[in-house]
């Protein structure tokens, strides 16, 4: 059996760019390259992984422009306008997320790609026109610095040596 | 529009039949999702865009040193391997890349964001698990003296196959 946990650590910095990807994988964690195959296709049935392919900064194709938009929506609808919003494909995350009130009001989250801010702006009222949320109370935060960006680390590397 | 990594590799390419902005596109919009789960999938890849193995790997690896592309792998679904929240705090104007600094140089957090709002600046925090992720939380918290609002996800509504790119522009076309 594979340890998913070491497999994780071993993908989380991405698939090595050699002919044979997965044996590489495989050798790292002391596994076989069909074992490792197939625990990511099991991964993918399950859900754990979205999607396994090539991951782009969107900044630096020109996409300079996104704003997180924020809704304050009744628990009832929330469902509903959160698919509705994660069928366009300039929206890259629509996430139901608590409320921590006073401070917070919203609780459902979506992030909006686009060239420049009137493209954003655009996209924005093409999701309001469609989904009809005019009257649903919502903010947009537009992406000013980025401090940083990389894939996410679950397993610090430190750790892998003493578990591998 | 800043694609001076992409054009300088179509420039570089002038002369012989490697990869120009169009190329690119289509790779990056077809293999966004669905890499090959097969033992080369690289090879597959590239004989699918009509281009050499050798190719499609030197190509990749130009993209991931100009950081045009972060990675070729998997996403993980958030909260399903792993801990993960969204954070956000209210950071006083000048102090913002004090503590911005500070935040970014925890291995934990992955993408770090000021953004337009009294709550200005928000950062994704990744562990390995719950316990671990609060541990962090406070620890941030104590280090800047600033309260964290923790926003973790509760329900994921979309189903993520990539971003459709167009990077062919005025001027720029490569066809």
């Amino acid at each position: 059996m594979i340890n998913q946990r070491l497999l994780i650590a071993a993908l989380q910095n991405g698939l090595p760019l050699v002919s044979h990807p997965y044996e590489e994988i495989a050798k790292q964690i002391n596994s076989t390259e069909e074992e490792v195959i197939k625990h990511i296709a099991k991964m993918q049935e399950q859900g754990d992984i979205k999607r396994m392919g090539i991951v782009v900064r969107h900044r630096k194709l020109g996409y300079t422009a996104n704003a997180m938009v924020v809704w304050d929506i009744p628990e009832s609808e929330v469902d509903r306008l959160g698919e509705c919003f994660g069928q366009f494909d300039f929206v890259t995350l629509s996430y139901k997320r608590p409320r921590s009130l006073p401070d917070w009001p919203y609780n459902l989250f979506c992030m909006i790609h686009g060239q420049d801010r009137d493209d954003v702006m655009n996209n924005l009222q093409l999701m309001v026109n469609s989904c009809e949320v005019n009257h649903i109370k919502h903010s947009v935060l537009f992406s000013k610095r980025c401090f940083k960006q990389r894939g996410a680390i679950y397993i610090q590397d430190s750790e892998i040596k003493e578990t591998a | 529009m800043s694609l001076d990594s992409v054009h300088s590799h179509e420039n570089k390419s002038q002369g012989n039949h490697q990869a120009g902005l169009k190329e690119i596109q289509q790779m990056l919009n077809r293999f966004q999702h669905n890499l090959p789960l097969s033992p080369t999938p690289y090879a597959d890849m590239a004989l699918e865009l009509g281009m050499q193995e050798k190719q499609l790997l030197a190509l990749l690896q130009e993209l991931k040193s100009s950081q045009v592309i972060s990675r070729v792998g998997a996403v993980f679904k958030a909260n399903r391997v792993g801990a993960s929240t969204l954070a956000a705090m209210a950071v006083p104007k000048d102090r913002l890349i004090e503590i911005a600094d500070i935040i970014s140089a925890y291995p934990a957090v992955n993408h770090n964001y000021e953004r337009e709002h009294h709550f200005n600046l928000w950062f994704v925090v990744t562990s390995e698990n719950k316990d671990k992720l609060n541990e962090t939380l406070k620890d941030m918290e104590k280090r800047t003296g600033i309260v964290i609002l923790s926003l973790p996800m509760e329900k994921d509504y979309h189903i993520d196959l990539g971003f459709p790119l167009q990077l062919i522009e005025g001027g720029k076309k490569n066809d």
